[in-house]
């Protein structure tokens, strides 16, 4: 109540004083029924970063956080300002980490908005404080349909305004993996194993009814929990049910230990296996060298020569600064979904920012409203359109083939890309 | 001798003392009853899964005889793994009366270490051609690593403590344990660091008695072996040996025998240290990966199989290791799946522990009960 | 005389524990954050406070208590300066030594970057000369504070607290204040105090310690002392109590966030102070019930729980989680009331494992969401306010300081009462305490269904704050994280679980929640682990023991040596006279 008061006092009280202060500086600026935030001379804009950047799920998180670094810093100033993206917050991968970290966002009035979270669960309930103080926030991997919407005009249980994200809707993705693998290979058994993660078992949900639907059968919708090492009750388990192909859009660490230990399971050695966009990354490719042979769905990585129209950067140009800032190759492909999250809200600030002499009001209304209308915004992602509910994603996967154990080569064999009709 | 005592009990004493007697035996009765129910559901549902299973087998259903057969090796592996740390928890437990927590995190830093070496090794293509040799390497590696950091952690953290209540120690080693975690973490970073591929020879089949076992198994389990009767040798027949023995059994009238109980204490640690080193490399061929938390739920499978086997009794450790590794293996396959739950590998840990459950309401001390010290039976 | 051995050795040390933190990444990643705005960083603090810690103690040398120590400050100074010259040279090696031979693939952090972490951004030979003459020159201060007087001790102890207080608790201090004006003056645009506002928080520290120090310490000393049902005393919990309801107030959002994530630990502590401090069963899967009570809540008030969904109203559900609690008391504590305490321990951890997979697992999903969890959990409905929730922490706050002191009446009078010496005995000695005639399995059960019921007070109270249960919320590290903060805290003790959870999840932060020290997130478990050893070590009765519970440990450490030196030759006055 507290907070919300204080934010009408903003926008009552501070709309006043702006006024006032206006008359000094010539320009009528008058704030909208969220409040704005004033910058002031030789301060910065303030915008926040959070993902997950502790604990086992950090190698989602960390290029994400890096990705808004390097964003912040192609696009310099905005009229004038820096912005400044401070200390970057972790939302632990879970919804109180999420809530907690939320709360430490808006205690600060002068955040604009925020470049997060890594994982659903977080969003799930950073968003009510979020949305409740606002403040916009664009998620670089959030895919969980509840957070946005259905896809078919029905908002999400989850949804709240302010919320955008550039990554794919789970639903999408689902459908995409499931017909590959029912129309491409021809597969007509499939097993299912997810990892008890809200995200990979969301995925492997869609799939099923995707595939269902196309006259397809699971054998096994199954689990290898977060943490396991010994694949070989799992792979026995999938193997009893003799499934021609194997669907897991689970993490790294579980991942490799399927790979690795599937040779040793009878009954595994015709199956084709497909992974999803949590493996699909060089520390899999090119590590395990058991991941040959594998399909991965996904966004599309095809970036090319994709140039990201705020700071004309293109994937190679990106990957190059980030090599020579952390001395590594991003270890999650959402960096790209990162920096044109980024781009987004910097452009949008700029464009609804209002110069005041030294100053700038920047309208939270205002900026929801052109973050709303963004449409045919070209990013290293592709073109970025923003539906309704937030959905902003190119909308595209693509599955791909590990041929050759090279993270470039297979990234570029794509074998299938699918757009969701309508 | 202490006022507490003084002042509380005979205030309890006229208390309860005439309300015992009859509400005593009812409670029992109660509390029995219940352990009976349990028993008997835990064997109504094992039997009715297990028919499931074979049922599901008969029609051809589930996974084939060679699967079953390729699911047991690998459990009994795994279990041969958890034996060789467990024994680490065993002995310390034995000597000292307290779970020391950080024993996973000295399981943990022999395969981290051991990974250097590999690596190595296989840069200079030694991991190839001398495979049986670069294994030797590692595994000493191993062995020192895990040994240097469970006698570091002894000399420091364990020490000063010795005497104080059983539940100091025990937190004492969980804050080495956090501690081990993180420093590895920062060191080695967060991400998942994997051996190379096990030298060819390796990699294929063995025949046994006309059963063809994967080599890199068979190798874990005579390794396993090896190391045990090792320790068992060290343990009954040398005089440190002995003297643990003596120590575990009652360190004052140990240390009036003329033993001396903190070099004594040291060795218990470096030989559980050692033993974890072995079971480092034993991972390290089974699953090949190691990470900063690696050592922390195998590390509570272990302490599970110690007091599987019966806590302080060597053989119980290694026993409960094996059985571990088969009830969490096959269990989930063997039992739930015939009980038509869904997605039954997902509870493969929730086996393991209500397996540790039900064989202590049935064996309250263990599979081979336990060994323990006067002090520590109390 | 300078004992050169010893400075050698602690001298090694200390460049050792440089090198570490130096290789674990803490000083770079800790650097991004300025403390003071040009001259200190948070990871040069690190780095030069651990030296400057061990320079004192190597200076301050053995300590005899029974001579009055004599120091001379030439002496002492040139120990520290000695320490951080050597601890310079192992740095310099290490540093030498990364940039020669590349072990990055090994060691992610050890590269150029740390080196230039470790010598002030300057590399090699200039930095290299920087971190000599800064190490050598800290070392010397450590070395010459040993010789100084104490009172001079005291205020510069004092004036350094505050200040890095003021430094690190930038976040908070800002949210306090309100005042983006304000917040500007203390602190630069680049993060990090000012510099003057250094200046007058150390003028104002010495200026008020001179003229107040002194009657605090009578005062606190006179509260301590003063009788349970003293006015002095009655004023003082009145005016704790006053400043309960005030506080919230004028609270930021992050320090009521903060508040609640800690009372909702001290809830679970005092319910776990119960099982493990009062009654002696350990417990390591507490976390269980917590769980019970936040997935029963969830269930019962969420229009999202997937087959059962009444949508009760929170107040509503409440009694029926507390039975749910009641009965996962029962049904975890009947099939160990046989077992030994360590046999109980690791059957409750797997007790807390089950229930976290079981609520996880596809089998349950129907009924309790498994992975997607159960989300739209509502707020508490308060009469003229409306729904409570996680969005309105400072009236939330209020909602955990009422089940706080409910959990606090409850412990007190279970501590104080028949119960309560029950447990006692049966925590000192079971088979004497049956003998004695107490029911050990009724009072085994008791401990087990209040402590399930207080921490269900605390899953009821998560699940309308976070809006979402998760499975991922409740693992074993949760547990663990309880039992470390009754330890810490002090066991058996009311007070001293308060002052854990404060000391633990508010300023280090929880297994997922951020302290008032969020910056450490990567390294917290680490400083858990240091401080949990250095604790057990330094002061295993925990901060502020319960006087009977202290009594115990120390009489055991007494009964012990007395065994084994004085040969029995033992009074209990030997006992009392050691807590004293």
């Amino acid at each position: 109540m507290k907070k919300k008061m204080s934010m009408r006092l903003t926008a009552a009280l501070g709309a006043l004083a702006l006024v006032a202060a206006a008359c000094g500086g010539g320009v009528d600026f008058e704030a909208g029924d969220l409040g704005a935030v004033t910058v002031e001379d030789g301060e910065s804009i303030q915008i926040r970063s959070l993902q997950v950047i502790t604990g086992p799920d950090a190698t989602l998180g960390i290029p994400e956080e890096r990705a808004v670094r390097l964003a912040v810093a192609d696009f310099g100033q905005i009229f004038g300002h820096d912005v400044e993206v401070g200390t970057g917050l972790d939302d632990l991968c879970s919804a109180d980490g999420g809530q907690a970290a939320a709360q430490t966002i808006v205690a600060d009035d002068q955040v604009v908005g925020v470049i997060g979270t890594s994982c659903s669960g977080a969003a799930t309930a950073a968003m009510p404080l979020i949305s409740q103080d606002g403040m916009v926030m664009i998620s670089g991997s959030n895919t969980s349909p509840a957070l946005t919407s259905d896809l078919q005009g029905t908002a999400g249980s989850d949804y709240h305004e302010g919320y955008y994200r550039t990554a794919h809707n789970d639903l999408i993705q689902g459908a995409a993996a499931a017909n590959f693998m029912f129309r491409e290979l021809g597969l007509a058994n499939v097993a299912l194993i997810h990892d008890g993660d809200p995200y990979t078992q969301g995925l492997t949900s869609a799939f099923q009814a995707a595939f269902e639907a196309l006259g397809g059968t699971i054998t096994v919708h199954t689990s290898i929990p977060k943490g396991t090492t010994d694949a070989a009750p799992v792979l026995t388990e999938v193997a009893g049910t003799n499934p021609e192909g194997v669907f897991m859009p689970i993490f790294i660490a579980e991942a490799t230990a399927i790979a690795q230990q599937k040779g040793n399971v009878a009954g595994l050695e015709e199956v084709t296996f497909m992974g999803a966009d949590g493996i699909l990354s060089p520390a899999f490719i090119e590590e395990v060298p058991e991941s040959a042979g594998f399909y991965f769905s996904g966004p599309d990585l095809r970036f090319g020569e994709n140039t990201n129209e705020a700071t004309d950067v293109n994937a190679a140009g990106f990957l190059a600064a980030y090599d020579a800032e952390y001395n590594e190759a991003p270890t999650a492909p959402f960096w790209a979904h990162a920096y044109d999250a980024t781009t987004m809200l910097l452009m949008a600030i700029k464009a609804v920012a209002v110069e005041d002499g030294d100053r700038l009001h920047i309208d939270r209304r205002a900026l929801r409203d052109e973050l709303d209308k963004i449409s045919g915004f070209s990013g290293i992602i592709g073109t970025i359109n923003c539906d309704d509910f937030g959905d902003c994603g190119a909308a595209k996967i693509t599955v791909i083939h590990n041929v050759d154990n090279v993270y470039s080569n297979a990234t570029e064999n794509v074998v299938f890309s699918y757009v969701p009709e309508g | 001798m202490d006022r507490v005592f003084r002042v509380c009990c005979p205030a309890v004493v006229a208390e309860t003392s005439t309300q015992n007697a009859r509400t005593r035996r009812f409670r029992f009765n109660w509390v029995d009853s219940f352990l009976w129910f349990i028993r008997i559901s835990a064997i109504i549902a094992i039997v009715v899964g297990l028919t499931g299973t074979i049922q599901n087998f008969l029609d051809g259903q589930g996974p084939t005889v060679e699967q079953w057969r390729d699911l047991f090796v690998s459990s009994i592996s795994t279990g041969a793994m958890y034996g060789l740390v467990a024994l680490g928890y065993s002995m310390v437990y034995g000597v000292l009366g307290f779970i020391n927590f950080a024993h996973g995190e000295v399981f943990m830093s022999g395969i981290m270490v051991g990974w250097i070496a590999a690596m190595l090794l296989f840069e200079n293509g030694l991991w190839d051609a001398n495979p049986f040799i670069s294994l030797a390497i590692v595994l000493l590696v191993a062995m020192f690593t895990s040994t240097l950091i469970a006698v570091l952690t002894e000399k420091i953290a364990y020490r000063p403590l010795r005497g104080s209540p059983r539940l100091i120690p025990l937190i004492t080693s969980i804050g080495v344990s956090f501690f081990l975690q993180y420093a590895f973490a920062g060191l080695f970073g967060v991400g998942l660091q994997t051996y190379p591929a096990p030298p060819g020879i390796l990699s294929e089949d063995i025949n046994v008695f006309g059963v063809p076992i994967e080599g890199t198994k068979l190798l874990v389990i005579a390794v396993a072996i090896l190391a045990m009767v090792a320790l068992w040798y060290f343990v009954t027949k040398t005089k440190t040996g002995r003297a643990m023995r003596a120590v575990a059994e009652d360190k004052e009238i140990a240390g009036l025998m003329g033993i001396n109980v903190d070099r004594t204490i040291v060795t218990t640690f470096a030989v559980g240290g050692a033993m974890a080193g072995v079971g480092g490399l034993l991972w390290a061929l089974l699953f090949r990966n190691v990470q900063f938390i690696t050592g922390f739920l195998p590390g509570i499978k272990a302490f599970t199989a110690a007091v599987l086997g019966g806590i302080g009794n060597l053989p119980g450790a290694m026993l409960g290791g094996v059985f571990l590794g088969l009830f969490e293996g096959m269990g989930p396959l063997l039992v739930l799946d015939g009980l038509g739950i869904p997605a039954v590998s997902q509870l493969k840990d929730a086996v393991a522990f209500s397996a540790l459950i039900l064989v202590l309401i049935f064996r309250p001390t263990g599979l081979l009960g336990e060994r323990l010290g006067s002090e520590d039976r109390a | 005389m300078i004992d050169m051995r010893r400075t050698f050795r602690f001298g090694l040390l200390a460049g050792g524990a440089m090198a570490f933190l130096g290789g674990i990444g803490m000083i770079e990643s800790f650097n991004e954050r300025t403390l003071i705005d040009p001259i200190l960083r948070m990871g040069d603090l690190f780095l030069y406070g651990t030296l400057f810690v061990i320079a004192y103690i190597a200076a301050r040398g053995e300590i005899n208590i029974l001579e009055e120590p004599d120091y001379r400050a030439a002496e002492t100074t040139a120990t520290g300066a000695a320490v951080g010259f050597v601890a310079t040279m192992v740095t310099v090696v290490y540093a030498l030594l990364i940039t020669a031979v590349d072990v990055v693939e090994f060691f992610p952090n050890m590269d150029e970057a740390m080196v230039e972490s470790l010598t002030f951004e300057q590399g090699a030979p200039i930095g290299l000369a920087l971190l000599g003459l800064a190490s050598v020159i800290v070392g010397a201060v450590g070395g010459w504070l040993v010789s100084t007087a104490d009172g001079l001790k005291q205020s510069i102890s004092k004036v350094v607290g505050w200040v890095l207080g003021f430094a690190l608790l930038e976040v908070v201090v800002t949210d306090i204040v309100e005042s983006r004006d304000v917040s500007r003056l203390i602190y630069s645009p680049n993060g990090g105090l000012r510099l003057w506002s250094v200046a007058v928080i150390a003028v104002l520290v010495v200026y008020l310690s001179r003229r107040y120090s002194g009657r605090l310490t009578s005062f606190a000393a006179e509260v301590s002392n003063a009788d349970s049902k003293s006015r002095l005393r009655r004023g003082v919990i009145a005016f704790l109590v006053f400043a309960a309801i005030v506080l919230p107030m004028l609270l930021g959002g992050i320090l009521n966030e903060l508040m609640i994530n800690v009372s909702l630990f001290v809830l679970m502590g005092l319910g776990l102070n119960i099982v493990v401090g009062l009654a002696g069963l350990l417990d390591l899967g507490y976390v269980a019930f917590f769980a019970v009570g936040a997935y029963g809540t969830a269930v019962l008030t969420s229009p999202l729980s997937p087959t059962f969904s009444p949508q009760l109203n929170w107040w509503v559900a409440l009694p029926i989680v507390f039975v749910l609690a009641a009965i996962a008391g029962l049904l975890v504590g009947t099939p160990v009331i046989r077992m030994r305490g360590d046999y109980l321990a690791i059957v409750t951890l797997g007790f807390g494992e089950i229930v976290r997979i079981l609520l996880l697992s596809d089998w349950l999903t129907p009924l309790f969401g498994g992975s997607q969890g159960i989300r739209r959990i509502p707020g508490v409905d308060v009469p003229f306010l409306g729904e409570v929730g996680g969005t309105r922490p400072e009236f939330f706050v209020y909602l955990t300081l009422i089940f706080v002191l409910i959990a606090g009446y409850i412990s007190y009078r279970a501590q104080n009462s028949r119960i309560g010496r029950a447990w006692a005995a049966m925590r000192e000695d079971e088979d004497v305490a049956e003998a004695i005639g107490i029911s050990t399995v009724s009072a085994k059960l008791l401990a087990f269904v209040t402590g399930a019921i207080i921490a269900s007070f605390a899953g009821a109270l998560f699940s309308a704050k976070v809006g979402a249960v998760f499975t991922n919320s409740f693992d074993v590290l949760v547990s663990i994280i309880i039992l470390v903060v009754v330890i810490v805290g002090g066991m058996g003790s009311i007070s001293g679980v308060i002052v854990g959870a404060f000391v633990l999840i508010g300023v280090l932060g929880g297994p997922k929640s951020p302290g008032l020290l969020a910056e450490f997130a990567e390294f917290k478990l680490l400083f858990y682990g240091a401080i949990l050893v250095f604790m057990m070590l330094k002061r295993p009765e925990g901060l502020l023991p319960s006087v009977r519970r202290s009594r115990e440990l120390h009489q055991d450490e007494m009964s012990q040596d007395a065994w084994l030196e004085k040969g029995g030759d033992f009074t209990a006055d030997d006992a009392e006279g050691a807590t004293t």
